[in-house]
């Protein structure tokens, strides 16, 4: 017999996130749930939960790149991104993209995948430069179109990624397809499983290299979708304030 | 042997100095609560291993509390004006690059260099870890270049960096915190339930059917969980394994590959893999929380249709 309280956890999640309420307690209330409901007792889930904190916490290493980041930035790290871009009449933001996902992609096909990311490389530098190709192509961003610009650097970084790091043979996701299967008595080598992750990466490359010359199209028009009304309050922001402090609240 | 420990001693330092940095802002209302997060977790990082699985869950449950009591703020002091970072950037020029791409070039070349020359078997560095100690080795000749170069203020790396992470606040944490939920979804047999759903509604007769479902099925168990490394067992052994590979003959590399393949379009759609998705939305700042999954699921799901055609099309040859 089947026990589906459990599950009730993912719908908390789900109604969590949903509402808005903070990701963390979220989370932590899901975690405590679901133990609850799958028969742990209290003390049990805490000390799970724990266990689980501490065993992950390499996946909070990247962050000791911030005081670098941080620092260059107070000297102007970011205005030289967009500086670079202002020199180059034929840099877009959509190609300038494509050439990062191209790279992305092989660099991680290398098994080179934390040498960028967004801490590393799109905040400090793809973001801003995407955002200085925008501006050349399109005068002053809007709020929306400069918002679409930033998450579309974020997106292409993901997308070279989950699409090229399958190529190496030593990644841990291969590692585990290899794993799982052998428990079914299915024997593949890691390279067997690797060369199957090509087709799927060409795909990506042209899908989202396609919708990033969509997105060159979209900025090179003057009014994008009919500019879409309130507006207006921001567009005299300087274009300059990309890192800093957020408009205060009564602004809009 | 240089290992993860080495850098969570590492990063136990930053997070202290997260910590430290806060302290000094007087312009953040909120200060304090900042600065007991940070501690909290420069305390994780250094002393983690002993402070016991109860330790550590009451740890976390004091950093949840922080988080979402709404404790922690953020300041209004900016350490340059616009104007006087235009002037700097023009004064020091593409140079300023340099420090930047050490990180990612010490990692690069680092990590070659240990991996095709006869330094693996000297075992200076832990096999599993090598590019993350190489990014941590980048990080701290970036830091020394830009002193010795910038010469600025002694805090200056402090303060710049405790800016940066009180903006990405509480999300800096969201994807360990996530890790964790796996690991108590794992411990409540969250998946042999999804996989004994699964298993109910196959479709029978179909070969098209069973390939779309093995690839929805991984989608939507990536976007629940986060990430598809823990839908990729469940799905293989509810169908990938079962119908597509011994009833219908499916070659397994395609199988587990682009079954991997297809999961990963289902990390781009959630906000679960937080990691990815929601903190970089905090780190460019952006407006909306769910701005990059909602420029990402225009990929995702052309990228889908085409995995599940490579499945269907290169599995049954």
């Amino acid at each position: 017999m089947i026990d589906y309280w459990p599950l009730l956890g993912i719908a908390l999640v789900v109604i969590g996130f949903a509402l808005r309420f903070n990701p963390l307690l979220v989370v932590a209330v899901a975690a405590i749930v679901t133990g609850l409901l799958g028969g742990m007792p209290f003390a049990k889930v805490i000390a799970t939960l724990g266990h689980g904190f501490n065993e992950n916490r390499y996946v909070s290493i990247l962050w000791i790149v911030l005081p670098v980041i941080g620092l260059l930035e107070r000297y102007g790290l970011q205005e030289r991104a967009r500086a670079l871009i202002a020199a180059m009449p034929r840099a877009t933001a959509g190609r300038l993209l494509i050439v990062y996902l191209g790279f992305r992609q092989v660099l991680s096909a290398l098994g080179l995948t934390s040498v960028a990311g967004h801490p590393q490389t799109v905040r400090p530098l793809v973001a801003p430069m995407a955002v200085a190709a925008a501006e050349k192509q399109h005068g002053t961003l809007d709020e929306d179109t400069r918002e679409r610009v930033k998450a579309m650097s974020a997106a292409t970084d993901n997308v070279g990624l989950f699409f090229g790091e399958d190529i190496f043979i030593a990644i841990a996701s291969i590692l585990l397809i290899q794993a799982s299967l052998a428990n079914f008595g299915i024997q593949l080598t890691p390279f067997q499983l690797s060369v199957w992750a090509i087709p799927s990466a060409v795909c990506a490359f042209l899908i989202h290299g396609t919708r990033l010359v969509l997105l060159d199209r979209a900025l090179s028009r003057p009014s994008p979708f009919g500019g879409g009304g309130a507006r207006s309050a921001t567009e005299g922001t300087p274009s300059t304030s990309f890192a800093g402090p957020l408009p205060p609240e009564g602004e809009e | 042997m240089i290992n993860l420990h080495w850098l969570y001693v590492l990063a136990g330092a930053v997070f202290a100095g997260f910590a430290a940095g806060s302290a000094r802002d007087s312009t953040n209302p909120k200060r304090w609560g900042n600065v007991a997060f940070w501690s909290l977790l420069a305390a994780s990082f250094w002393f983690g291993d002993l402070l016991g699985d109860i330790g550590n869950g009451i740890l976390v449950l004091a950093i949840v509390a922080i988080a979402g009591a709404h404790l922690q703020g953020r300041g209004s002091k900016e350490s340059t004006s616009n104007e006087e970072r235009e002037n700097s950037s023009t004064r020091y020029g593409n140079k300023l690059f340099l420090p930047a791409l050490t990180i990612p070039f010490t990692a690069f070349v680092g990590t070659l260099l240990f991996n095709y020359t006869p330094l693996e078997g000297t075992g200076l560095i832990d096999p599993k870890a090598v590019t993350l100690v190489l990014l941590g080795v980048g990080v701290i000749i970036a830091l020394i270049v830009s002193y010795v170069w910038l010469r600025p203020l002694p805090l200056a790396a402090v303060d710049e960096g405790s800016r940066l992470a009180n903006s990405i606040g509480w999300a800096m944490v969201l994807p360990q915190m996530l890790a964790s939920l796996g690991v108590i979804f794992a411990a409540a047999g969250i998946g042999t339930t999804i996989g004994a759903i699964v298993s109910v509604i196959i479709p029978q007769g179909s070969l098209f059917l069973a390939v779309l479902l093995y690839a929805l099925g991984m989608v939507a168990f990536t976007m629940i969980m986060g990430n598809a490394f823990a839908a990729f067992p469940v799905m293989a052994a509810a169908i990938g394994v079962p119908i597509l590979i011994h009833q219908d003959g499916a070659n397994p590399a395609v199988i587990g590959a682009v079954g991997m393949l297809s999961g990963f379009c289902g990390t781009l759609m959630t906000p679960m893999a937080a990691n990815f998705n929601i903190v970089p939305a905090a780190l460019l700042e952006l407006k909306n929380q769910y701005g990059v999954i909602k420029a990402q699921i225009p990929t995702a799901i052309p990228l889908l249709i085409a995995n599940v055609l490579i499945l269907y099309f290169a599995a049954f040859r």
